[in-house]
């Protein structure tokens, strides 16, 4: 089902935990809710659910509006951060908990259980109790319980939160191939961007109770509408520009400025591979040195250093690096291939800031 | 000074091999002190309890039990942590779940009240009562015009058990309340269970081994309670005299009525082995629920003696 929200607000005394959000989701998509924490993504979720009642504004699921509906009423599955499995009851007793509580009969219950226990790999555990199970099996129990009575909509609270690296990346993937199996409307919240990016078909991003963003990951990888945004998803060089004679500059770099530009100052962005190096000095029209490579596996980040002092991070490929011949210290050109110009956090989403934001992306090579 | 070097090593080797254990005498002298004071100020005056009881033989202590009076205080005593117990338990619900589940103004003053009785000698909480309902009290003479007897007689004393037992079942139930959360029973209600339905199959069973807990101990004081119910009771045999009261006015009638005295004491006595026994079964059990770190806490809190 389709989930459409509108105007949502939602304070709590005198903190607006939610403010004036408005976004829909298409039925059978899976989409990340994504912010730091505090963000007002959970209370988002908990409002769809129905667990907190919106201030101001309008919740539709399936087209339906649900602000009357109790929780109990609106047939969503919802995955508790930590679970929130009944101790007392075996993992059989929490998944056909839903079930029993919907008077289904019994033989119904056993096929259902068994049929959910079995494609979410558990099989054989339905005797356990819930101590008794390790922090993975715990989330899918969570999961099995949620999608027992076929939800309209599954609902997860940072579901990966919980377990540790190694299981939370196949859990990642299990979770789309789930999505992919049940094809139901999938809602989760994370404060994980690498998660959101992996995992999502859209993701919409949240700062300080207001939306900042929505889009596909690559969307809002490559055309964030602020610097928040800009700085949550992926790592982003971003400078702050003094106007003068028409263009913006700091410290050696020079930036064209978009037409009708008026302000002192201008704040831009660039992703550490758009800047691209090389060891020809005069190759390129900046000079400066690497100090530092760290190593992230296939990809290396470096760290340059202008002769004013400035530093500016790259990246590339360990292949890359090692057909230049780069090591710390070493003399290096460069240039910025692509920028944006960023609002500011807090103004980044008026509609008057945004227009400088909805330049084209790319302004090549021209710098 | 590389000697010296050498000289500090090997001395840190020699204590770090013995960690932070204590040497071996200190441990038995710990121990040794320990037991032989929990003989003699506890295990002692208890046995001597029994040996009293029976120093007239089985067939004097069934009928120190037996007797029209001590039937009467054995049956008020029941009475009252009847009627206190059940009480205690509903208040004490209630009181944790909105502490535990809900935000208000006052909070932190309830939490406070409900320790009142802990913090107040139980002579004291009686005398609160015969303020308020005595004849001199503020509604003595309205309860007197319509005959109705608080004072002196059980209702009194079933009001004076229940003020010094109120805390027990709502202090052991808040730690655990607030320890569970609400998202298991916010879990029940997106599965489709209605209030009724989350309380009784989310709420209750994961708190039943800390209310059994609560229960125990506040049916031991309810039973054993002294000072309070003292004051409100008229001391009247055979009517208003529970078994710690009769206890007390045996043993001052002397000669014979001090074996009885004991008689009655050797069964609060029984009472309270059994509140140890179940007590120490439920730990055990809850314990085996993962519940035991908040019990711990408030058990050392709850066994101070009150009067």
């Amino acid at each position: 089902m389709s989930i459409e929200l509108k105007g949502i607000s939602k304070r709590f005394g005198e903190v607006n935990a939610v403010a004036d959000v408005n976004f829909s989701v298409k039925e059978g998509e899976l989409v990340a809710l994504l912010g730091p924490s505090g963000g007002g993504k959970t209370t988002v979720l908990r409002m769809i659910a129905g667990l907190e009642m919106p201030t101001e504004g309008d919740i539709f699921i399936g087209g339906q509006r649900v602000d009357d509906i109790s929780v109990q009423k609106r047939n969503i599955g919802f995955v508790f951060q930590n679970y929130a499995l009944f101790k007392n009851m075996s993992v059989f007793n929490n998944v056909a908990f839903g079930l029993k509580i919907k008077k289904v009969s019994k033989p119904e219950i056993e096929a259902r259980v068994m049929e959910l226990l079995q494609l979410l790999g558990l099989s054989g555990l339905e005797k356990r109790y819930p101590h008794q199970l390790s922090g993975g099996q715990r989330q899918r129990v969570a999961i099995a319980r949620a999608m027992a009575s076929k939800p309209k909509v599954l609902l997860l609270d940072e579901p990966f939160g919980a377990v540790d690296a190694k299981i939370r990346q196949e859990l990642r993937e299990w979770l789309v191939t789930l999505h992919h199996d049940l094809n139901v409307t999938t809602l989760f919240v994370t404060h994980d961007q690498e998660e959101a990016m992996e995992v999502s078909d859209r993701i919409v991003i949240f700062s300080n109770g207001k939306l900042a963003q929505i889009g596909s990951p690559r969307d809002v990888y490559e055309r964030p509408v602020n610097e928040f945004v800009a700085r949550f998803i992926g790592v982003m060089n971003v400078l702050e520009l003094k106007v003068s004679n028409g263009k913006g500059h700091v410290g050696e770099l020079q930036f064209p400025l978009p037409d009708g530009f008026t302000a002192d100052t201008a704040r831009i962005g660039f992703r550490p591979y758009a800047v691209q190096i090389s060891t020809d000095v005069t190759q390129y029209r900046y000079q400066a040195i690497l100090r530092r490579t760290y190593f992230l596996g296939i990809m290396l980040r470096l760290e340059l250093e202008l002769p004013s002092g400035l530093k500016i991070r790259s990246r590339m490929t360990k292949e890359e690096y090692s057909q230049l011949a780069l090591y710390d210290g070493c003399d290096v050109s460069f240039q910025i291939r692509e920028f944006r110009y960023l609002g500011s956090e807090n103004s980044g989403l008026r509609p008057e800031l945004l227009n400088i934001n909805e330049l084209p992306p790319t302004y090549g090579d021209h710098i | 000074m590389a000697g010296s070097v050498k000289h500090k090593f090997s001395k840190r080797q020699s204590v770090s091999r013995r960690g932070a254990e204590e040497p071996p005498l200190v441990k038995w002298i710990l121990i040794f002190i320990g037991v032989s004071f929990a003989m003699v100020f506890l295990l002692l005056p208890l046995l001597s309890v029994f040996v009293s009881a029976f120093s007239a033989g089985l067939g004097y202590f069934i009928e120190a039990l037996t007797t029209h009076d001590s039937r009467s205080a054995i049956s008020l005593t029941l009475l009252i942590a009847l009627i206190t117990v059940p009480l205690n338990v509903i208040f004490g619900l209630a009181a944790s779940w909105a502490i535990a589940k809900f935000e208000f103004r006052g909070k932190a003053f309830l939490i406070t009240l409900i320790d009142l009785p802990f913090a107040i000698s139980p002579v004291v909480s009686g005398l609160v009562f015969i303020l308020l309902f005595g004849l001199q009290g503020y509604f003595g003479q309205w309860l007197d015009d319509h005959d109705i007897k608080i004072v002196f007689a059980a209702p009194g004393m079933v009001l004076a058990t229940l003020f010094v037992t109120f805390p027990f079942v709502a202090r052991e139930l808040i730690p655990i309340m607030q320890a569970g959360g609400r998202e298991q029973e916010e879990a029940a209600l997106t599965l489709g269970a209605s209030p009724w339905q989350m309380i009784w199959y989310v709420t209750l069973p994961s708190i039943k081994w800390g209310l059994l807990y609560g229960v125990i101990l506040c049916n031991a004081r309810a039973m054993g309670e002294f000072g309070a119910v003292s004051v409100l009771s008229g001391h009247i045999r055979g009517e208003t005299e529970t078994m710690s009261l009769r206890v007390q006015s045996l043993y001052e009638d002397g000669g014979t009525s001090e074996t009885a005295a004991f008689a009655i004491a050797a069964l609060l006595a029984l009472l309270a082995l059994f509140t140890l026994i179940f007590k120490t079964y439920v730990e055990w059990k809850s314990a085996r629920n993962h519940l035991i770190a908040e019990h711990s806490e408030i058990s050392k809190h709850l066994s101070e003696p009150a009067s």
